[in-house]
C-alpha cells in the first residue's frame, strides 16, 4: 500500500522488538468472535489514475457548461488562484488545531487576522475563529442568547434561509425553546407590526436574516429598536457575504451570524463552508466556539494564542457552551486570502459589481412578458424574486435545454409563491447569459452561448 | 498563608466572615494555589439568592474552571467588582479578596461550618491523599 | 530567543565537561525564518491584488439602489499586492508544525498522511462548482460520490443505515445522540440521562447536555476498562444510552463489549460509539457486529481528510435498522433505475443538523482514500496503527510509567508519575519534544490518567521516524533526570517562547486594531481589554 512507509522486515522487526510472533498477536484483546476474517466488502485497491479517472467521470454526469442563476445561501463567486496555491501548503493543511502556540504561529496569526477582517465588515466589536456554516451558526446564536438573556422564547423572520429554519428547530427543540415565526410583508421585508406585536419581555432573541432569502435588505436599525425595547437581542444571520462590501454592516445587531462561503470557498455540493460568529464583547463569556488572543511570549515579542478555552467543550464538559470542537479552519483561512486579495478597495468593486448584474438581471428578467419581479422596490443585493405565469419547473425545463440552470421554485417553502422563484446574479453571470435566458422566458430562440 | 480564626470554611474551600447579618465569601489560599493564575471570576448579581452548599459561580484559571459553593444560604447584597478587571487579586490577597457578600437568612447554618484549625487539618489530609 | 540553554545542533552539551545533560536533536538543525507582520501592516491605500473583468452591463447608483442601507466604507480591510499576499501567507505557514513535516503523535487525533490525490479530485471542476440546489438529473456524479462513500462506510462498521450530514465529531455526537432520543421518544418516554465514562472526550457530556439529557459519570475500572457491575447498577428504564469510545481513549478494546452492549439492551438502553479511535479497528472488526446501535465516524480522523488547523471535519452518523426512521433529512436513495435522489418525506426524521447535505468536499476526500487502500489496504494501516503504538509502548516503558498494563491498540498513555518527582510534568515535556523537532503528543488527556502522555503514531510513521522519536523520548527523559530546567523553560529552538496565557485571558485581545500595541494591552493590567495603548514600538 503506497501510503505505507514499511517494509516486511521492519515488521518483523518491530513485532520482534514487541516481543510478538505475530500482528494478530495485537489484536488478541478483541473478541474472537468478532474478528474479521475476510475482506472488507470495498472496491478493490486503485491506482492513482484510476481514482482520479474514476472522479472525473463523476464530475462528468454534474452539470457542467451551464450558465446558473442559483443562489440561495450558496453562490457562485471567482476564487482567484492564489488560494489554493496557499491552502495546499501542507504547513496549514496537514496542522491539527494549534493548541501548542510555539509550533502553530502561522495558523494563530491567519485566525487572529480573520476575526479582525470579520468584526471589520460586520460591525461587531469580537468574533469567533469559525463555525461550521451559516444554518449551525445561526442555532448556536440562538442559544447563545437564550443564555445571555437567560429567555427561552425566540422570534424567528420567514425569510431567513428554510433550511437554516430547519437547523434552528433541530437545535431547539430540546433546550426548551419555543418560537414564533413572523412573516413578511408586500415589500419582502419582515412585517414589522407582526414583529412588534411578537416580541415580549420573555423573547430572549429576534433572528433575522439581511440580505433575507429573498435577496431584500432589512432595516436592521428598526428592528434592533424593537428587540432592544424589550430587551431582547437581535441576530442577523448573513448568508450572502459578499453583501457587505456594498451593504451597511449591522451594527445595531448584537451577534452576527456569518456564513462566509461567498468569500473564495468552492460552492462543493454545499460544504464545506465556514460559519463565523461576531457579537458585542460583553457577550463573549457566553460565545462559543474557539477564540484566538494576541499576547507576549517570556521575552516580550507578540505571538498568539488560542484563550478563553474554559467556555469550550474540553474544559468545562457537560457545562460548555456549545460542544462544537472541529471547526472550519482552513476554510476561515480560504475567506481570510480573499478578503487579502480584493481587499478594501476591491470588496467594494466587486460587490459593486454584483448589484449591478443582479439589477440588471431583475429589470431584464422582470421585463420578459408573463414576468414580474416581486418586492420591486425593495433594496436588494444579487437575488430577487421572480413570478411567472408558467411554473417554474416548467420554465427551467425549457432553460436545462438551453444549457442554463434558472431560480429556485420557492413553492415548497412559500406556498403562497406558488409560481415564484429564485434568482441570483453575480460577476460570474454575463450579460450574454442574463440577455439568452430572458430570452427563453419569453418563448423566443435563445441566441447561442459561447462558452469557452 | 495563615488562615483566619475567625473566619468559618468549606470542604469545597471557601471561606466565609461573619459580620452581624452579613456572610462575606471568597475561596482559600489552598484553593487560588490549586487553581494558579485566575483570570475570570463569575459571580451572582445583587439581589440573586444563593443557597448553602449549592453552586454560585465559577472561577476560572486558564485551562481550569471551578464552581463556587455558597457556605450560607441568603441574598447576595454586594458583588466585588474590582474582580471584573483585577481577578489576579484572588491569588495575591486570597482572605481579603472578597467575591460576594449575603444577607444570611439561616445564620444557624455557620455552626456547620469548619473552623481554622479544623480547615487546615483537612487539607494536610487532602494533600497526604495526592 | 532563549540562546543560553540552546545546544547548537551539531555538538552535545555533555561533551562539554561538568555541564548538565543537554540531549542530541538529530532530527532538526535551526534554520532561518522569515519575521512578518499583521496583513494590516503592510496595508497602503492604492495597493490591489485583483483586476475585475469589465462590467458588461449598464453601471449602477449603489447609493441610490440602496438607499440609506448603503455602506460607507470597508474600514480596516487592507490593501496589498499579490506578491505581498504570497510571501505573507507563505511566511505564517513556515511557523507552523504539520504533517507533512514530521510525526504528529497526537493521541486521539489520528494525524496520519492526507493523500495529495484526495485534494486534486476534490477540486475537479464538475465537483467543486457543484451546486447543492442544481437538479437531480445533473448531479447524479456528485450524488454517486455519496452513496459509494455511505456504502463503503456501512461495510466498514458493520452498520446499515448513514447519514453523511454532521460537520465534524461533536456535531455527528449530536445527531447520534438525537437518533437515540427519537427512537426512545418513537416508543413513548425519551428517557432521561446518558452514560458516560470518565475516560470520555469532552465533547461526549457537552454532547449530551445539548441533547437535553443529564450526564451520568460512570467510573473506569482498574484497568481503565467499563466496570460491568457499576454499569449494572446505574442503568436503569431512565437510560438513554451509554457513549463508549472504543478502543477507550487509553487505547484499551472494551474486551467484555457484549455484555456492556447486553446490559444496555435488557433495559432497553442503546449503545452509542464514539468513532474517534476507528483507526484501530477498520478491517480487523466493526462495531455493528459487537453490539454497538449507533456511531460517528471522524472522516478527518480515520479516513485521511486534512485538518487543516482545526477544521473542516466530516462526522458520519451510521446506525442499526431500529433508528434509520430518524435519520436527518434528506436521505439519499437509489431509484429502480439506478438513479439517485433525495428523499425529503420522511416523517419521523430528527430534522436538519446542517444545510445541504454536509461537508461534501471531505466525502470526495475520504472516498478516494477508502478506494486508494481496498480492503486488503486498510487491513494493513490498521495493523500498521496498532503496530507502531505497540512499538513506542515497548521502546519507552522502561523510562516512562505506564499506568494501565492492558493489550493496546493503537495508541499508548504514559504518566508523567516519574518525571513529576523532579518537578517536570507532561506538558513540560511535550514542549521540550517540540525542541527536537516532534509535535507534541495530547497532555493531561484522559482525565483517569493524572499527567498523562497519550500518543498516537498511527500508520504513517516509518521506523526511522519511531526510533528518533523514541531517542528523543528517551534523552528528554534523562534531561528530566540531570537537567530538569531546559524541560521546564522548553521550547528554546522555536520563534516564540512559552505565552504568556494569563494575560490573553485576562485581558483578551482578539483583533487587530491600528497603534495598539499588544505587549502593552496584554500585559499590562492597567489597561481595560480591547482599547489601544498609544505606543506602536513593540512592532
Amino acid at each position: 500500500m503506497r501510503y505505507l512507509p514499511k517494509s516486511p522486515t521492519d515488521r518483523a522487526t518491530m513485532l520482534e522488538q514487541i516481543g510478538v510472533g505475530s500482528i494478530d498477536d495485537l489484536f488478541r484483546s478483541i473478541p474472537a468472535e468478532y474478528r474479521l476474517t475476510g475482506d472488507l466488502k470495498i472496491p478493490p485497491q486503485m491506482g492513482e489514475q484510476e481514482i482520479v479517472s474514476l472522479f472525473h467521470a463523476a464530475a462528468d454526469r454534474n452539470a457542467n457548461g451551464y450558465a446558473s442563476f442559483l443562489g440561495a445561501g450558496a453562490y457562485r463567486h471567482y476564487r482567484p488562484v492564489v488560494i489554493d496555491a496557499l491552502v495546499q501548503r501542507g504547513e496549514f493543511l496537514t496542522s491539527y488545531t494549534p493548541y501548542q502556540a510555539e509550533i502553530s504561529q502561522g495558523t494563530l496569526q491567519a485566525i487572529f487576522e480573520f476575526q479582525t477582517m470579520i468584526c471589520e465588515l460586520t460591525g461587531m466589536e469580537i468574533a469567533n475563529a469559525s463555525m461550521y456554516d451559516g444554518s449551525t451558526g445561526a442555532a448556536e446564536s440562538v442559544m447563545m442568547a437564550a443564555r445571555v438573556t437567560r429567555r427561552s422564547h425566540m422570534v424567528v423572520a420567514s425569510t431567513v434561509h428554510p433550511e437554516y429554519r430547519e437547523v434552528l428547530r433541530t437545535y431547539a427543540q430540546h433546550q426548551g425553546l419555543s418560537k414564533q415565526r413572523v412573516g413578511y410583508g408586500p415589500d419582502g421585508r419582515i412585517d414589522m407590526q407582526a414583529l412588534e406585536a411578537a416580541i415580549t419581555d420573555k423573547t430572549a432573541c429576534v433572528l433575522i436574516q439581511s440580505p433575507n432569502f429573498f435577496g431584500v435588505i432589512e432595516d436592521v436599525a428598526a428592528i434592533a429598536e424593537l428587540a432592544h425595547a424589550k430587551g431582547a437581542l437581535l441576530i442577523v444571520s448573513i448568508a450572502e457575504a459578499l453583501s457587505l462590501g456594498i451593504v451597511r454592516p449591522p451594527s445595531e445587531a448584537d451577534i452576527v451570524s456569518l456564513e462566509a462561503q461567498s468569500f473564495g470557498v468552492a460552492i462543493s455540493y454545499g460544504g464545506p463552508y465556514c460559519g463565523v460568529l461576531a457579537c458585542k464583547e460583553k457577550f463573549i463569556r457566553q460565545m462559543p466556539g474557539r477564540l484566538t488572543g494576541a499576547t507576549v511570549d517570556q521575552q516580550g515579542r507578540r505571538g498568539f494564542v488560542l484563550t478563553l478555552s474554559t467556555r469550550e467543550q474540553h474544559i468545562r464538559r457537560e457545562k460548555a457552551t456549545s460542544n462544537i470542537c472541529t471547526n472550519q479552519a482552513l476554510v476561515a483561512l480560504m475567506t481570510c486570502i480573499y478578503l487579502t486579495i480584493y481587499g478594501k478597495a476591491g470588496m467594494r468593486e466587486l460587490a459593486e459589481q454584483n448589484l449591478a448584474k443582479a439589477h440588471y438581471a431583475a429589470q431584464t428578467l422582470g421585463a420578459t412578458p408573463g414576468s414580474k419581479l416581486l418586492f420591486a422596490n425593495s433594496p436588494r443585493f444579487n437575488e430577487f424574486v421572480l413570478d411567472t405565469t408558467e411554473a417554474p419547473d416548467v420554465l427551467n425545463a425549457r432553460l436545462l435545454q438551453q444549457k442554463m440552470i434558472g431560480g429556485l421554485p420557492l413553492a415548497h417553502w412559500y406556498p403562497e409563491l406558488r409560481n415564484a422563484s429564485l434568482w441570483c446574479a453575480t460577476e460570474q453571470n454575463s450579460r450574454a447569459q442574463i440577455d439568452a435566458a430572458a430570452a427563453v422566458l419569453a418563448g423566443k430562440e435563445a441566441p447561442a452561448l459561447v462558452y469557452v | 498563608m495563615a488562615y483566619p480564626n475567625s473566619y468559618h470554611y468549606t470542604r469545597e474551600h471557601e471561606w466565609l466572615q461573619v459580620e452581624g447579618a452579613i456572610g462575606t465569601v471568597g475561596i482559600t489560599d489552598y484553593a487560588q494555589n490549586s487553581l494558579g493564575d485566575i483570570v475570570f471570576v463569575d459571580a451572582p448579581k445583587v439581589g440573586d439568592a444563593v443557597e448553602a452548599g449549592k453552586v454560585f459561580g465559577s472561577v476560572e484559571s486558564v485551562k481550569a474552571v471551578s464552581d463556587l459553593y455558597s457556605p450560607v444560604s441568603g441574598t447576595v447584597t454586594a458583588v466585588n467588582q474590582e474582580l471584573d478587571t483585577a481577578p489576579e487579586k484572588i491569588n495575591t490577597e486570597p482572605h481579603q479578596a472578597w467575591i460576594i457578600k449575603v444577607q444570611l437568612s439561616k445564620p444557624a447554618e455557620v455552626d456547620a461550618l469548619l473552623s481554622s484549625a479544623d480547615y487546615e487539618k483537612f487539607i494536610s489530609e487532602e494533600e497526604a491523599k495526592q | 530567543m532563549a540562546t543560553e540553554t540552546v545546544t547548537p545542533s551539531n555538538t552535545t552539551a555533555s561533551e562539554a565537561k561538568g555541564s548538565p545533560f543537554v540531549g542530541e536533536r538529530s532530527k532538526v538543525s535551526s534554520h532561518i525564518s522569515q519575521n512578518e507582520g499583521l496583513i494590516f501592516e503592510k496595508s497602503s491605500p492604492g495597493k490591489k491584488a485583483y483586476r475585475l473583468a469589465p462590467l458588461d452591463v449598464p453601471a449602477v447608483n449603489a447609493n441610490a439602489l440602496l438607499g440609506k442601507q448603503a455602506r460607507e466604507d470597508l474600514g480596516l480591510l487592507p490593501e496589498v499586492s499579490e506578491i505581498e499576499i504570497i510571501r505573507h501567507f507563505t511566511r505564517l505557514s513556515t511557523w507552523n508544525y504539520a504533517i507533512d513535516l514530521g510525526m504528529y503523535p497526537l493521541g486521539s487525533c489520528t494525524m496520519k498522511y492526507n493523500p495529495r490525490v484526495n485534494e486534486m479530485v476534490a477540486r475537479l471542476e464538475g465537483i467543486a462548482d457543484a451546486h447543492p440546489y442544481q437538479p437531480e438529473s445533473l448531479s447524479q456524479g456528485a450524488m454517486r460520490v455519496m452513496w459509494m462513500l455511505q456504502e463503503c462506510l456501512k461495510e466498514i462498521t458493520g452498520m446499515e443505515a448513514i447519514t453523511l450530514q454532521p460537520a465534524a465529531g461533536a456535531h455527528g455526537e449530536f445527531t447520534g445522540i438525537l437518533l437515540v432520543r427519537a427512537y426512545h421518544e418513537s416508543r413513548g418516554n425519551p428517557r432521561k440521562k446518558i452514560l458516560i465514562p470518565d475516560s470520555a472526550h469532552g465533547t461526549n457530556p457537552a454532547t449530551a447536555a445539548i441533547c437535553g439529557y443529564q450526564v451520568q459519570n460512570l467510573k473506569s475500572n482498574s484497568d481503565g476498562m467499563i466496570d460491568l457491575a457499576e454499569l449494572e447498577h446505574l442503568v436503569d428504564e431512565e437510560t438513554a444510552a451509554l457513549m463508549l469510545t472504543n478502543p477507550s481513549t487509553i487505547g484499551v478494546f472494551e474486551s467484555e463489549i457484549h455484555k456492556i452492549a447486553d446490559v444496555l439492551h435488557s433495559k432497553g438502553a442503546l449503545l452509542y460509539m464514539d468513532g474517534a479511535n476507528m483507526n484501530a479497528l477498520v478491517g480487523k472488526t466493526r462495531p455493528g457486529d459487537f453490539g454497538v446501535d449507533v456511531m460517528h465516524l471522524n472522516l478527518h480522523k480515520t479516513f485521511s481528510t486534512p485538518h487543516g488547523g482545526g477544521g473542516p471535519g466530516s462526522g458520519p452518523v451510521a446506525c442499526k435498522k431500529i433508528l434509520e426512521p430518524f435519520l436527518p433529512t434528506p436521505v439519499l436513495v437509489e431509484t429502480p433505475a439506478n438513479t439517485l435522489t433525495f428523499n425529503y418525506d420522511r416523517p419521523q426524521t430528527i430534522g436538519r443538523v446542517r444545510m445541504f447535505y454536509g461537508n461534501y468536499g471531505m466525502f470526495v476526500r475520504a472516498l478516494a482514500y477508502i478506494l486508494a487502500n481496498g480492503p486488503d489496504g486498510l487491513r494493513q494501516t490498521t495493523e500498521d496503527a496498532v503496530l507502531n503504538a505497540n512499538y513506542l509502548r515497548s521502546k519507552l516503558e522502561d523510562v516512562y510509567e505506564l499506568p494501565y498494563k492492558t493489550a493496546t491498540l493503537h495508541e499508548v498513555v504514559f504518566s508523567d508519575r516519574r518525571q513529576a518527582r523532579n518537578g517536570v510534568k507532561t506538558g513540560d515535556i511535550a514542549k521540550r519534544l517540540i525542541d527536537y523537532g516532534f509535535h507534541p503528543y495530547t497532555t493531561s488527556f484522559p482525565m483517569i490518567v493524572p499527567g498523562a502522555l497519550m500518543i498516537e503514531p498511527t500508520e504513517s510513521e516509518s521506523k526511522e521516524e519511531l526510533d528518533q522519536f523514541v531517542d528523543a523520548m528517551r534523552q528528554i527523559a534523562r534531561e528530566t533526570e540531570e537537567n530538569p530546567e531546559i524541560i521546564l523553560h522548553a521550547p528554546h529552538a522555536t520563534r516564540v517562547s512559552r505565552m504568556d496565557e494569563v494575560a490573553a485571558a485576562r485581558k483578551p485581545v482578539l483583533r487587530w486594531k491600528p497603534n495598539a500595541s499588544v505587549s502593552e494591552a496584554a500585559a499590562s493590567s492597567e489597561n481595560p481589554p480591547l482599547v489601544p495603548a498609544t505606543a506602536a514600538k513593540e512592532y
